[in-house]
């Protein structure tokens, strides 16, 4: 902590925090090593690779791109939060059913942004989920086991609602 | 419904009545790490934790004159500065060569440079602090006085008197040189129709692990203990060395390994930082932590392929292969890296180049030379991509050549299916391979001969296509012979240990580790089948080496063939012993028992007789009932080695569909097809999925990876936005097609399957493309990776 520190308020996955946060900390840091939050992952720390990947109000956004200092006020979900809600279930199932993750690494982000792409709705290609995805590196799988399971998801998520 | 269904395959020898060998089985941790709920290295905290960071030479070749930690050591929460003469104190240099690469050699290597920096990145000083934030702080108020010194950057010219000698105590730059001659290959040469020759160029690339490397050690005084949290895949051959460098007995060091964000052979190695970490925490008695940030991961994670091969082939014009040739050359970086040696990956080239195929004659060099860039070393599939781009290179230039179709060529040199015991012009030992099985497979799968002609009627539209093949051999399931000969006290026996709980249920300790491949499951399901029980009932332990039977890791494509039939053996023990125990309780012959889905049954019939809980209970809380004289023992160990053969050697044919577009140079991947033989099948999933994640890292390789760096020995492109790795959207579906050609040299018949994929996707990939432009009278591409611009050039539009 120096002199320039500052005192912010989250909602982390629905819980209220008070932190003190130096402005050069990043919001993945911040979640990792002051809330020990360590499911959000640190891969590239310049935007990359994706395994930071959490959502600000609603966004989808990489944890290692955004400051703690500027999510003062603001909700974070986190794959720690996701879970336990609950949302992203179907999708965890899929991608262990499908061995769509080896080391795991990658893989809370991957859901994360898998679950931006499947809340919009619609039977997304192939080539849509590979676009989609495109941003978060996986080194093990080589993406198809991923996409077999979103693509699985969609399916019977837009069987169900219809 | 593209998810596998899990249902139980047709009976084999190996099946026992509710068997999961080939059988999809989802892996036992998966759960947790799609929570967020695993324990990687960098999760790791512990009380008086502090952080370390390295002030890493900016040069690739410097004299130290000062390092000055004054201003570094006032930094708020600094707890100590330590540059390498001092730390040398702690922790003694190493040499990694092994005694049966004759002649391989290397300089002492620091955990901390002493007195001179030998490559761009190499740690210069350590500095600890409160967090990592701080350390970095600290690493800034460092101030080092360099005198740059002369950098070695080209391998092309390392060997040439005028060219500074790196180490000058070794007398050159030549790390490693190897020849061989096998059959005669002068006179192949003079005997062949056609002779067709390349010079293939291989760029360094990197295994860019999602994790980056990641240590935290923790010495205790009071227990005078070291613990180490390490992401590696060889936790008992990392306790050997922390002990033999710290001047500890290895029972006072404890390696645990949790969940690895990616290894591929990066996490196999020692690292001077991660040395270094385990140093600081016994200087400072505190848990000490370091995680490689990407920049660091880039210029210290070993690096691969940077290899030069003049190459030539003979061939009839009857399509008879009379000869292969090949000089390579490697350049290493300053230190052969300790203790597998820089020298391995020349050293499989040489042994791998014209595997798959009859020819005898053959003539091979291999030279490994120093050089002032990063360390280069084994990763993923160690020298086959290489090997195999060189031979099916040839193999694709010769075809065109003589005017055959290379499916044909093919066929009429690899070596027959009926033909084995078989030996590779190398001297490389073949058990039993299936090569035209596996020619034949795939080609039926791409339906090779509509492709052709696909490929002919699109070309009148200007649209380029190609179809290349790769066929390949692969090493796998390494005995003593890859590294026990030489010296290195890396296992390649594994054990494991099995427990019955007093509920019924059984624990399995094994010396495999697990980095994602799934060797949790395959061993889980190895002991579920030979000892009995639903796989629910298993719980499986890797990664500590206080608490697993001593063991080599994961690596070469071990852990299943090796780390699983150990834990078959063991599953089989331990079901006599149950059975020995359950007998007298039930009155029967121990011979007419069997276990089954948890329950005691009689062996003909499977009549229930008593479920394991019972016999669990009864043993472990009224052992008071049974006979006099009788112990129950409820824990048993079982260890397998291959003996029979120095590697389980497999085989496999890659295929790629792809097109070219001649104006821009990019190449869109359309198809992607591999039959691969494994033997044994355990996990088809797994086994599946391990080929395509393979494939994809040799696409990698062959399109995009490189580390590019200047003639300083500066590293170009240090970020992940520079150095391009495969992405989701730029890869195609792959079908993997299989043989099963089970080694006799194990019950379970299992070899590896984790090589496999890099070694062949180069290799066709570089000839899809190549036969895409060859109608347009383009250059043969021999250079990876294949640029947009190396495309062009070979067209000749730049």
């Amino acid at each position: 902590m120096n002199a320039y520190s500052l005192d912010i308020g989250v909602k982390v996955n629905g819980e209220d925090v008070q932190a003190r946060v130096e402005p050069r900390k990043t919001l993945v840091d911040f979640l990792r090593d002051d809330l020990g939050l360590t499911g959000t992952h640190i891969g590239c720390e310049h935007g990359v690779c994706g395994a930071c990947t959490v959502r600000l109000d609603g966004e989808v956004v990489r944890g290692c791109l955004v400051l703690a200092v500027q999510c003062d006020g603001a909700q974070i979900e986190t794959i720690e939060g996701l879970s336990d809600a609950g949302v992203l279930v179907d999708l965890q199932l899929a991608f262990q059913r499908r061995n769509a993750l080896q080391c795991g690494f990658c893989t809370p982000g991957m859901l994360i942004g898998a679950q931006e792409l499947l809340a919009r709705g619609g039977l997304p290609s192939r080539e849509a989920i590979r676009e989609h995805i495109s941003g978060n590196y996986c080194r093990c799988t080589g993406y198809q086991a991923i996409v077999d399971a979103i693509e699985t998801v969609a399916h019977a998520r837009a069987g169900a609602k219809a | 419904m593209r998810i596998a269904a899990d249902v139980s395959p047709a009976l084999t020898a190996l099946d026992r009545p509710n068997s999961y060998i080939g059988r999809s089985v989802p892996r036992p941790n998966l759960a947790r790490l799609t929570q967020g709920r695993g324990q990687y290295v960098s999760d790791v905290s512990l009380p008086r934790m502090v952080h370390v960071a390295y002030v890493r030479s900016p040069h690739a070749h410097a004299h130290i004159k000062n390092i000055a930690t004054a201003e570094a050591k006032k930094s708020p929460g600094v707890v100590a500065v330590v540059t390498g003469a001092e730390l040398a104190k702690v922790i003694t240099p190493w040499v990694g060569v092994l005694t049966h690469l004759k002649g391989i050699k290397s300089a002492p290597q620091h955990a901390i440079a002493v007195g001179r920096a030998c490559w761009q990145g190499e740690a210069v000083c350590a500095v600890v602090a409160r967090s990592r934030a701080e350390a970095e702080d600290g690493c800034a108020l460092v101030n080092v006085d360099y005198e740059v010194l002369p950098a070695v950057t080209e391998a092309e010219t390392a060997l040439d008197p005028k060219t500074p000698v790196i180490h000058t105590e070794l007398g050159d730059n030549l790390t490693f040189e190897r020849t061989l001659t096998a059959g005669d290959p002068d006179k192949g040469f003079a005997g062949a129709d056609a002779v067709a020759e390349a010079t293939f160029l291989f760029g360094r690339h990197t295994g860019v692990t999602n994790e980056p490397r990641a240590i935290v050690a923790d010495w205790n005084p009071g227990e005078q203990r070291l613990t180490v949290y390490q992401g590696t895949q060889a936790p008992h051959m990392m306790q050997n060395l922390f002990a033999k460098h710290l001047s500890l007995e290895e029972h006072q060091v404890r390696v645990l390994t949790k969940d690895v964000g990616g290894s591929f052979g990066i996490k196999v190695h020692t690292y001077a930082d991660e040395m270094a970490t385990v140093a600081l925490s016994k200087l400072l008695k505190q848990p000490v932590k370091f995680v490689a940030d990407r920049l660091e991961s880039f210029v210290t994670d070993i690096h691969a392929r940077d290899h030069r091969v003049k190459a030539r082939i003979g061939v009839k014009r009857d399509g008879t292969i009379t000869a292969f040739e090949i000089d390579d050359l490697t350049g290493i970086g300053p230190y052969s890296v300790y203790p597998r040696t820089s020298g391995i990956e020349a050293n499989q080239v040489v042994n791998l180049v014209g595997g798959p195929y009859t020819c005898p004659n053959y003539r091979a060099r291999a030279r490994v030379v120093f050089q002032n860039k990063n360390v280069m070393c084994q990763y993923r599939a160690v020298g086959h991509p290489i090997a195999t781009a060189v031979t099916e290179g040839l193999v694709d230039l010769a075809a065109e050549k003589i005017g055959m179709d290379p499916a044909e060529l093919r066929r009429r040199n690899l070596i027959a299916d009926d033909a084995y015991p078989a030996a590779g012009a190398s001297g490389i030992k073949f058990e039993q391979l299936s090569h035209h099985a596996s020619l034949d497979k795939i080609l039926t799968m791409m339906d090779y001969t509509a492709l052709r002609a696909e490929q002919a009627q699109i070309r009148s539209r200007g649209i380029h296509r190609g179809i290349g093949l790769a066929s390949f051999i692969e090493v796998t399931n390494p005995s003593a012979a890859f590294y026990g000969v030489g010296g290195a006290r890396i296992s390649s026996q594994d054990g494991a240990t099995l427990k019955l709980d007093a509920t019924g249920a059984v624990f399995v300790h094994s010396g495999v580790t697990e980095q994602g491949q799934g060797a949790e499951a395959v061993l889980a399901q190895c002991v579920a089948t030979s000892f009995g029980v639903p796989i629910e009932r298993v719980r499986v332990v890797t990664g500590d080496t206080d608490n697993v039977p001593y063991g080599g890791g994961t690596w070469a494509s071990r852990a299943a063939g090796i780390g699983g039939e150990a834990a078959w053996q063991a599953g089989k023990a331990l079901r006599a012993n149950v059975l020995a125990a359950a007998a007298p309780i039930l009155q029967a012959d121990p011979k007419t028992l069997d276990i089954r889905a948890g329950i005691v049954v009689d062996a003909d019939t499977g009549r229930e007789r008593m479920p394991l809980d019972e016999v669990a209970r009864i043993v472990y809380f009224r052992p008071d009932t049974l006979p006099p004289g009788f112990q129950a023992e409820f824990m048993v160990t079982r260890h397998y080695v291959p003996r029979a053969w120095p590697f389980a050697f497999t085989n496999g044919v890659q295929a790629s569909y792809l097109e070219v577009d001649i104006k821009t140079g990019a190449v869109k991947l359309l198809r992607h097809w591999c039959v691969e033989d494994c033997g044994t099948v355990i996990n088809p999933q797994l086994v599946d999925e391990q080929i395509r994640g393979g494939i994809v890292q040799g696409i990698g390789g062959v399109l995009f990876e490189h580390c590019l760096y200047d003639e300083a020995g500066q590293l170009l492109n240090g970020t992940m936005m520079d150095y391009l790795v495969p992405m989701a959207s730029e890869m195609p579906d792959i079908d993997v097609g299989h043989v099963v050609t089970p080694t006799a040299d194990s019950e379970l018949g299992a070899k590896g399957a984790g090589e496999a994929g890099t070694a062949g996707a180069p290799a066709c990939i570089m000839n899809a493309i190549n036969d895409a432009l060859r109608p347009l009278n383009a250059a043969p591409i021999v250079a990876m990776p294949i640029t947009p611009e190396r495309v062009l050039e070979a067209l000749g539009r730049i």
